[in-house]
C-alpha cells in the first residue's frame, strides 16, 4: 500500500478544482493509496477500513474472497472511504486518462459523504484513528480472555443492526437546541406566535406581565392556563418529542444486564460500545447506497465530457462508462439506476415540473411540451444530494416520465411447467410498482425494542414490530443464545409469524424438482398471521403461541 | 492471516465451550475449459441476526422474486426463458421409481446433486467407530501445503532448487568450465530457473470404509415412507460422497421377501416391487457378501437400513440372529423405521422385536435405531442421521 505518485496526485488536484467549479463540496485533504486485487481482498471484509479490529468472521471471508478471486478474477477501480480525510484506493494500472474518469467519480463520493445529512453523525469522527485504537482495546482484552473475546464480538455482532441510528441522527441534528425547553420560553417563543399567532400588542403587554409578576411570588401561569386551558397539554407533548426516546437493544444491555455489573465483566462493555460505534458509523452508508453510487456516476459522466485533458479517449471513456452504468434486461444496477434519476431529477426541475401546475395538467402531450426553462435543476440536485437517503429518493422521484423514459419495467418470473423453463416477462411498466420493487430490496432491518413493562423478574423482554414480514426463522436461535449471553437471564422475543395451512411453506424449490411444489397451483389464500413467543433459557430454544 | 486449519480448530473448541459450530466449508466452482472444472475449497460462515425473511408470501404459486428490468414492450410479454435443469433425460429404466427423482434426470445429475447436497451437510457428521484396516483403499482427506515445485511461478521461492537449477543451465550453457574455480558473475539465470514452491494437495491417508444401504422395496413402502428412507439414505450417501472424496466403497441391496444387490444408488432408490417383507434376506445377504469377499478384515463397515418397520418375521428371530452375526464385524448398524401414519402411536414390529430382544441396549455402541414419522422434513431426518452415526 502506497500512495499514489505525484502525477497523478497532480491530476486528482486538477480534477478537485473543475469539480469544485461545478459547485461540488469537500475538504481540500484526501488521501490517494495503490493497492493491489489482493490488498483489496483482505480490507473488504473490514469495510475497507485497514485499521478496523480483528476477528475471525473477517478471516473467513477474505479467505473466500481468495478463492472467489482466483475462480474469477475482478479488477475494482477504485473504493472510497468515508473518512477525515478521505481515504481511496486504486489498482495502480490505470491510464491517465481513466484516472480522470475514476477521479471524479471518487470525488463525487467525498462529497456525497461530506455533505448529505445523513452522514451527520461521522462528520466529527476520525474513523481510522478511531478504529485504530478500538483494535488495540480488543487486541489488549484477548490476549487477556482469549477467545471469549470473540464470543463477545460474534454476539454484539448479532444485534448491531437493531441500533437506533435515527434515533442518534435526530439527537446529531438536535444537538444545537437540545437544553430542556423552560415553560416561559414555550409560552412566549412557540405558544403565543406560533399556535395563538396573537397581536404584537398583546405580546408586549404578557412580557409586560411576565416581568411585573417576578418580582412578587405569585405563579405567572395560572392565568395562562385559566386563559387557555390547553396549554398544560401542549406543552408536555412538546417536551416529550424533545426528550431523550427510548434505548435501543444495544444500550439497554449495556445499562441494565445484571451480568455486565459484574465488576469482572466491565471489559465486555467496551467491546459491545465499539461494535455498536462502528455499526453506527457504516449506517448511512447502508441507506445510500444508490444515491451515492448515482451521485458519484453522475459526476463523473458529467465532468469528463467537459474536461479537456482526456481529448481523443472519448471512445474508450465510451466503452468503461458504459459497462458501469448500463440498464442490464434484467436486473438492478444502483449506478445505473442512480445516475438516471440524478438525470431526470435534473431535468424535470430545469423544465420547472415540479410544480403544481404541471401535476394538473392532464393532457400527456401538454406535459411532454411543459417547458418554464427554470434551468434551476443544477442548484435542485445539489440539494436531493443534501436530504434525502435512498427511501425517499426513490419514493419521491420515480414517476412514470422516468419509467417511459428509459422503458424501465418490473421483470417477473414464472414457472413454465411445459416447457421446464424459467420464464421472464415484463410484469409491471406502472411507476408505482416499479418503486415498490425497488423500495423492497432497500436495506431495512426490523424494528425491535426492549418491552420494559414485560422485561420483569430478570426477563429480557425484545418486541419484534409487526410489517408484514417474519423474521428469518433459522437465525433467531444463535441471536438469541448471544442476547442472552450478554444480558445473563432469559430472553423472550415476541414476533409475528404466518399461519400455514396443512403444508409446510417451502419457498424454495424441491431438491429433486424444481417445479413440482409450485405448479399444482390454486390462487393463495391471503396469509394470516399469529403472533408468537420466543423463550431463550439456558440455551434453549422453545416458542409458544402468545 | 488465519490458516483454515486454525479456523476449524476454533471452530471445535466452540462446541466444548457450549456454542454451535460456525463454519462451514464451501466450494467455489471454477469454469474450465473441456469440461475439466477445477474446485477450490473456501470456508464460509453466516453471522445471524434478527432479520426479515425475504419470502414473499403473497406470491402466485410458480413465481419467482420480481427485479428491474428494461428495454422495449408491453405488459405481459415474454422477454426471455432459462432452463430449469441444464439438460434434460429420459430414464429408461424398468419401474417407476418411487423416490425424489422421480421420472427424470439420470445417474450423472445425482451424482452431481448428491455432490452439491453433500457439501452443505458435510460439517454436520463424522462416521463413529473408525478403525485403522489397512492401506487397501484410502479414505482421503487432503491437506494443503507447500510441496510442490513449479517453475517461473508459484507462492515461496525455494532458494536451494534455484541455485541448483541456475548451475545445472549454466554447466549446459558452459559457464562453468572450471568447477574448483566457479565465476558467478558469467551466470546466465533465466525466469525459468525460478523454482517455487506451490500450494499443493496431499493425501491425508485414513482407514477406508464400506457402507451398505439397505431398503425395504416391498409393496406396503408406498408414498412418503419410501421418499423418507430414500431421502435420508441420498444424504448419508450424498455427504459421504462429498466428505471422502468418493472414495467411500458402497453397496446396495434391495429385499422385499427376498433381498437383491442392485449396482448404484440410482437403481437403489428407484426401484419398487409390490411384494411381501422379510428384513432378515437383507442383512443375511450383507453377512455372506461379507464373508465371501473376506471384507471385514480390509474395510470399517457400516450398515444403513431403512423399512416402514413391517415384517412378515413377527418375532424377527431370523432377524435378529442376522443383526448379532453382524455385530462382530461392523462399525455400525443404523436402522431407520419411517411409520405409516395410520399406523399411529403403536409401535411397528422391526421396532419392537429390536427393542425387546436387547441388543439396542447390550450394543448400544455398535446398533442404533431410528423411528420417524412419514412426514419427517429435512430437519428431522437430518436429526435422525446423526443419531444414526453419533
Amino acid at each position: 500500500m502506497e500512495l499514489v505518485s505525484q502525477h497523478v496526485k497532480g491530476i486528482m488536484e486538477e480534477c478537485k478544482l473543475r469539480a469544485r467549479d461545478h459547485g461540488l463540496t469537500f475538504d481540500d485533504e484526501t488521501l490517494e493509496y495503490i493497492v493491489t486485487n489482493r490488498d483489496m481482498i483482505e480490507l473488504s471484509p473490514k469495510v475497507m477500513i485497514p485499521t478496523l479490529y480483528d476477528y475471525w468472521v473477517h478471516d473467513v471471508r477474505v479467505l473466500s474472497g481468495k478463492g472467489m478471486y482466483e475462480a474469477y478474477p475482478s479488477n475494482p477501480y477504485e473504493t472510497v472511504i468515508n473518512t477525515r480525510p478521505a481515504i481511496s484506493f486504486y489498482n495502480d494500472n490505470n491510464p491517465d486518462w481513466l484516472n480522470v474518469m475514476i477521479f471524479y467519480h471518487v470525488l463525487g463520493h467525498i462529497d456525497f459523504f461530506q455533505n448529505n445529512f445523513f452522514y451527520k453523525n461521522t462528520w466529527d469522527i476520525d474513523l481510522t484513528g478511531q478504529a485504530l485504537s478500538d483494535k488495540r482495546l480488543i487486541a489488549q482484552f484477548r490476549s487477556e480472555k482469549g477467545r471469549w473475546v470473540d464470543y463477545i464480538i460474534e454476539f454484539s455482532r448479532g444485534i448491531d443492526n437493531l441500533v437506533g441510528y435515527q434515533k442518534e441522527l435526530n439527537q446529531y441534528i438536535m444537538k444545537d437546541t437540545r437544553q430542556r425547553l423552560s415553560k416561559a420560553d414555550f409560552y412566549f417563543d412557540i405558544f403565543l406566535q406560533r399556535i395563538k399567532n396573537i397581536s404584537h400588542h398583546e405580546y408586549l403587554k404578557e412580557i409586560t406581565r411576565y416581568n411585573g409578576i417576578r418580582k412578587t411570588n405569585e405563579d405567572f401561569f395560572v392565568q395562562v392556563i385559566g386563559r387557555y386551558p390547553e396549554f398544560e397539554e401542549l406543552y408536555k407533548k412538546e417536551i416529550s418529542i424533545k426528550a431523550k426516546p427510548d434505548q435501543d437493544v444495544m444500550e439497554y444491555v449495556l445499562r441494565f444486564s445484571p451480568f455486565l455489573k459484574e465488576e469482572e465483566n466491565e471489559w465486555i462493555k467496551s467491546v459491545i460500545q465499539i461494535i455498536r460505534n462502528t455499526s453506527l458509523y457504516f449506517q448511512p452508508q447502508i441507506r445510500t447506497k444508490i444515491m451515492n453510487e448515482g451521485w458519484a456516476s453522475y459526476w463523473h459522466e458529467y465532468l469528463f465530457m467537459r474536461d479537456d485533458r482526456i481529448c481523443g479517449h472519448e471512445t474508450d471513456f465510451a466503452k468503461v462508462n458504459a459497462a458501469v452504468t448500463s440498464m442490464p434486461k434484467v436486473g438492478l444496477n444502483p449506478y445505473a439506476l442512480g445516475l438516471r434519476l440524478f438525470q431526470h431529477i435534473k431535468n424535470m426541475e430545469d423544465k420547472g415540473c415540479y410544480s403544481f401546475d404541471y401535476m394538473f395538467l392532464n393532457d400527456e402531450a401538454g406535459r411532454k411540451k411543459y417547458d418554464q426553462s427554470k434551468n434551476s435543476g443544477a442548484q435542485f440536485v445539489l440539494k436531493v444530494r443534501e436530504n434525502f437517503n435512498d427511501f425517499t429518493f426513490i419514493n419521491t422521484f420515480i414517476d412514470q416520465e422516468f419509467i417511459a423514459e428509459h422503458d424501465l419495467f418490473v421483470a417477473g418470473k414464472r414457472f413454465n411447467n411445459s416447457r421446464m423453463t424459467w420464464e421472464f416477462y415484463i410484469k409491471s411498466k406502472k411507476a408505482q410498482d416499479y418503486k415498490e420493487m425497488i423500495i423492497d430490496t432497500l436495506y431495512h432491518p426490523p424494528e425491535i425494542f426492549v418491552d420494559k413493562a414485560s422485561s420483569k423478574k430478570g426477563i429480557l423482554y425484545l418486541n419484534h414490530k409487526f410489517e408484514n414480514k417474519p423474521l428469518k426463522m433459522d437465525f433467531i436461535e444463535n441471536t438469541m443464545v448471544g442476547i442472552e449471553y450478554l444480558w445473563g437471564g432469559p430472553v423472550h422475543l415476541e414476533t409475528s409469524e404466518p399461519v400455514v395451512s396443512g403444508k409446510t411453506a417451502t419457498d424454495h424449490a424441491n431438491f429433486w424438482d424444481p417445479g413440482s411444489s409450485k405448479t399444482k397451483g390454486k390462487k393463495p389464500e391471503p396469509v394470516k398471521w399469529k403472533r408468537m413467543i420466543y423463550v431463550m433459557e439456558n440455551r434453549k430454544l422453545s416458542k409458544r403461541e402468545l | 492471516m488465519i490458516t483454515l486449519d486454525e479456523l476449524l480448530e476454533r471452530d471445535r473448541r466452540r462446541e466444548e465451550d457450549g456454542f454451535k459450530r460456525k463454519i462451514r466449508i464451501g466450494r467455489i466452482v471454477k469454469p474450465g475449459s473441456g469440461g475439466k472444472d477445477k474446485i477450490i475449497i473456501v470456508p464460509t460462515t453466516v453471522e445471524e441476526k434478527f432479520i426479515h425473511d425475504d419470502i414473499h408470501l403473497n406470491q402466485e404459486p410458480g413465481e419467482g422474486d420480481p427485479t428491474g428490468g428494461t428495454g422495449e414492450g408491453e405488459e405481459g410479454d415474454i422477454i426471455g426463458e432459462q432452463p430449469v435443469r441444464p439438460e434434460e433425460g429420459e430414464n429408461g429404466e424398468e419401474g417407476a421409481g418411487e423416490g425424489p427423482g422421480e421420472g427424470e434426470g439420470g445417474e450423472h445429475e445425482l451424482e452431481s446433486n448428491a455432490y452439491e447436497l453433500g457439501k452443505v451437510l458435510s460439517q454436520d457428521f463424522q462416521l463413529p467407530n473408525l478403525k485403522d484396516k489397512g492401506k487397501k483403499r484410502t479414505l482421503a482427506r487432503y491437506v494443503y501445503d507447500l510441496t510442490d515445485k513449479n517453475k517461473g511461478v508459484g507462492q515461496v521461492l525455494d532458494k536451494k532448487a534455484t541455485l541448483k537449477q541456475i548451475v545445472e543451465t549454466n554447466i549446459t550453457l558452459g559457464n562453468i568450465p572450471d568447477v574448483s574455480n566457479i565465476d558467478m558473475t558469467k551466470f546466465i539465470i533465466s525466469p525459468q530457473d525460478l523454482i517455487y514452491r506451490i500450494l499443493s494437495r496431499e493425501k491425508d491417508y485414513e482407514s477406508q470404509a464400506l457402507v451398505f444401504f439397505l431398503r425395504d422395496y416391498s409393496g406396503s413402502m408406498g408414498g412418503k415412507v419410501t421418499q423418507t428412507v430414500v431421502s435420508q439414505h441420498v444424504m448419508l450417501y450424498s455427504w459421504l460422497l462429498y466428505q471422502y472424496e468418493k472414495q467411500v466403497e458402497t453397496r446396495f441391496v434391495l429385499h422385499d421377501t427376498e433381498a437383491k444387490e442392485v449396482s448404484d444408488f440410482y437403481k437403489y432408490y428407484s426401484y419398487k416391487v409390490a411384494g411381501g417383507t422379510k428384513v432378515f434376506t437383507a442383512f443375511k445377504m450383507v453377512n455372506e457378501i461379507v464373508e465371501r469377499e473376506n471384507l471385514a478384515r480390509d474395510y470399517n463397515i457400516y450398515v444403513f437400513h431403512g423399512t416402514d418397520g413391517d415384517d412378515w418375521d413377527k418375532e424377527g428371530k431370523q432377524t435378529i440372529a442376522e443383526i448379532k452375526k453382524m455385530l462382530n464385524y461392523v462399525s455400525r448398524v443404523g436402522v431407520s423405521v419411517v411409520e405409516h401414519s395410520y399406523v399411529g402411536s403403536k409401535q411397528t414390529e422391526v421396532e419392537k422385536y429390536l427393542k425387546s430382544s436387547g441388543i439396542l441396549n447390550k450394543y448400544g455402541n455398535l446398533i442404533k435405531l431410528d423411528v420417524m414419522g412419514e412426514e419427517a422434513d429435512d430437519s428431522r431426518i437430518i436429526q435422525g442421521i446423526k443419531r444414526l452415526i453419533s
